[in-house]
């Protein structure tokens, strides 16, 4: 049993939060120049061969940074969906796809090209006029299709499985790079800023909820990392946990960071409250993460049907036999 | 990044999970007999079982009796105890403090004298170090040890000591300079638990049990060759007892928080819960994992560095809040049928008497106010409130 990052994973870490702080709106080709958009596709598609555990490294620094772009919309959401040619397509920086799953598409703005679910697979939806909402979070806009018609078939359904495990993983994932920075920042606020006399982080009214924030940080992220591992697996024997690890890991990760930003916000006191201020970007981000795909109770309630109920459901978790009836 | 066992991981649990299965006598497993379980012959003969097959001191170095093994082992043994259900060795205290203590500050003469006895049950342990005005605040400790003839003279009263009523020996945290105060002046002696002027009476706790005791001594004489570590230097060996009882306790918790979880499905199947108690079950099943892996990344870091991760000080912060939320859980589940008691209730009055034990889990080996306040000031860096 190893839970750790390879050198390789934590220099690619290194990398991607160096560029970032030097580059805040990076373009579709700055990112493809850096590989990141061929990270997790086949070497001969032109991309870097690496899994999915290097793919959440980015998704998670990208969510620290509050990346405006369609890299969580192609590579997370819709590379399972994209023939081979298509993929070189993405790595070499060509192009960049969003995925229309439900109603509102996300990233519309941005993605070159749009993917549809249809009856009975994944098509190109081409000739679409497209119509962008406004957000809450202006970092991540989403937007509504109309017309058009289905093009190109791309894949079967059997991937929206893998779709549906990546795209909650990656969720995840990028929560805690949101909820990581958000905490970092109430953290260095409470130990520079004085109140009463005193830095307010000696205060256990502060201090405490900053240390839950960690904790429930912690937490998210070993589920996180779990479910990003498992993604990793594919069609090895470990992969089967994926669908569980990836609601589990959502679920977590998705409060968690909206608690983590609603205490920062709190610590920093009127500040955090101004539109000046980061927080309230980093927050705006952890509730449409909260919001996108599934809700956490949605996914709390997949997680008990599996637990709880006698009939086979899909994310699968075995009961084990316990004993009831072990009276003291 | 591996989650799986690796091949000699996977043939441990493997051997140890069949070793288990057919030497726990059934009669140990569980929760049946409560805290009383641990006085019988029965135990001692477990414990004895589990020394023989190199299961106890598994992280002990071999020089003393231990079997070496790495903290990986250490952690799956902790596991699969934890999800047979069975009782751990009798000598808990004196393998996961007393021991590892002696080991670091002991002379080559003590390491003789005690070591090998902690591993086969032979002689059991407690540790005096709360007393009645020095909870959390441990520097408190009033406990005099006054030096006289070639021996310590011991007067005052420590409390909530697990074993004390079985155990052959204290370690025993003293003031010895009357004129110091907090950390200065503080000596760590070994304390016959027979000898005259050593009386121990038991606490009886909000479950009707006596886990605990109080130990009172009045005149109570000590020979100076038990001096652990320097007089006046208690503190400092103080330390390692607490950060081995902090050390890989994670994984036993953990462990038995997902028997527990495990038990709280299994009832739910069995009685029905509603769309809010299915919600509350599921985070309380996520909660498990997320702490299972927790434990796996402070334990990764921990064999591929030596320093344990920041990860790992959250371990029993969280398991102690779980364990108390899931018993209660239960209790809802049950309905009016959580006013019974013992042979009343269903199952045996089992989540009565877990969610009244569960208020400890806060208290004991680390308040939650304390935890919350080293994550604070030694994880996050935050300016120290004292």
């Amino acid at each position: 049993m190893d839970f750790t990052f390879t050198p390789e994973q934590d220099s690619l870490r290194e990398q991607a939060r160096a560029f970032l702080a030097a580059n805040p709106e990076p373009s579709w080709k700055d990112l493809a120049e850096l590989g990141w958009t061929g990270v997790s596709i086949a070497e001969e598609d032109g991309g870097a061969g690496l899994g999915f555990v290097e793919e959440a490294v980015l998704h998670e620094e990208l969510g620290r940074a509050l990346y405006r772009g369609p890299f969580f919309s192609t590579i997370a959401v819709s590379l399972p969906a994209l023939p081979d040619d298509l993929r070189a397509e993405v790595a070499s920086g060509e192009t960049s796809w969003t995925l229309a799953f439900g109603p509102l598409v996300p990233d519309l703005d941005t993605a070159d090209r749009i993917a549809i679910v249809g009856g009975d697979g994944i098509y190109e939806l081409e000739g679409a006029e497209r119509e962008i909402l406004s957000t809450t979070d202006e970092t991540r806009p989403m937007g509504v299709v109309r017309g058009g018609e289905p093009g190109r078939r791309l894949a079967d359904s059997s991937v929206l499985e893998e779709i549906r495990n990546r795209t909650l993983a990656a969720l995840a994932v990028e929560a805690c790079g949101v909820a990581k920075r958000a905490l970092e920042l109430a953290i260095e606020h409470a130990s520079t800023r004085e109140q009463f006399g005193k830095l307010i982080g000696v205060y256990q009214a502060v201090s405490h909820p900053l240390a839950d924030a960690y904790t429930r940080l912690e937490l998210a992220r070993s589920l996180s990392l779990w479910a990003a591992w498992c993604v990793a697996q594919g069609t090895e024997d470990a992969g089967e946990r994926a669908p569980v690890a990836a609601a589990a890991a959502k679920a977590s990760a998705a409060e968690a960071a909206v608690q983590v930003c609603e205490t920062a916000i709190q610590v920093h006191g009127g500040i955090g409250f101004t539109w000046e201020h980061v927080l309230q970007r980093l927050y705006k981000r952890a509730l449409w993460i909260e919001s996108y795909a599934a809700s956490s109770s949605t996914l709390r309630a997949e997680v008990a049907a599996s637990l709880l109920d006698v009939t086979p459901t899909a994310i699968g978790i075995n009961p084990l036999p316990v004993s009831l009836t072990q009276g003291g | 990044m591996d989650l799986r066992d690796t091949a000699d991981e996977a043939a441990f649990r493997g051997e140890l999970r069949s070793w288990i299965e057919e030497n726990l006598p059934e009669e140990l497993q569980g929760h049946r007999g409560g805290a009383a379980r641990f006085e019988g012959e029965k135990m001692r003969t477990w414990s004895r079982a589990l020394h023989q097959a190199g299961y106890a001191g598994l992280t002990w170095p071999k020089k003393y009796g231990g079997s070496g093994a790495s903290y990986t082992h250490q952690a799956i043994f902790l596991e699969e105890m934890a999800r047979a259900e069975a009782p751990p060795h009798v000598g808990v205290i004196g393998l996961g403090m007393a021991g590892p203590t002696i080991m670091a500050h002991g002379t080559e003469k003590q390491k003789a004298r005690y070591l090998e006895p902690i591993l086969s049950a032979e002689e059991i342990w407690c540790q005096g170090f709360s007393e009645p005005g020095a909870g959390s605040d441990l520097a408190g400790v009033r406990t005099s040890a006054r030096q006289e003839n070639g021996h310590f003279v011991v007067d005052g009263q420590k409390v909530w000591s697990s074993f004390a009523h079985l155990a052959s020996f204290c370690i025993l945290l003293t003031r010895s300079d009357p004129a110091s105060t907090r950390h200065a002046g503080l000596t760590y002696l070994i304390v016959d638990m027979k000898a005259p002027g050593v009386e121990v009476r038991p606490l009886t706790q909000i479950t009707g049990e006596a886990e605990f005791n109080e130990i009172f001594f009045d005149g109570a004489k000590v020979p100076t060759e038990n001096l652990l570590g320097e007089i006046g230097r208690g503190w400092q060996v103080a330390m390692t007892t607490l950060l081995h009882e902090r050390g890989t306790l994670g994984f036993a918790l953990q462990a038995a928080l997902e028997v527990q979880v495990r038990k709280l499905a299994a009832l739910a199947r069995d009685r029905g819960a509603d769309s809010l108690q299915r919600d509350r079950i599921a985070r309380e099943w996520i909660e498990a994992q997320a702490l299972r892996f927790t434990n796996y990344r402070a334990l990764s870091k921990l064999v591929k560095t030596g320093m344990p991760g920041p990860e790992g000080s959250i371990s029993k912060l969280v398991w102690s809040e779980a364990n108390q939320r899931v018993t209660k859980l239960a209790l809802e589940l049950l309905g009016p049928d959580a006013a019974l008691a013992e042979e009343n209730a269903p199952y045996g009055g089992y989540w009565q008497h877990q969610q009244l034990r569960s208020r400890g889990n806060t208290i004991e080996a680390g308040t939650s106010e304390v935890l919350r306040n080293i994550v604070a000031e030694r994880v996050l860096g935050l300016p120290k409130s004292r």
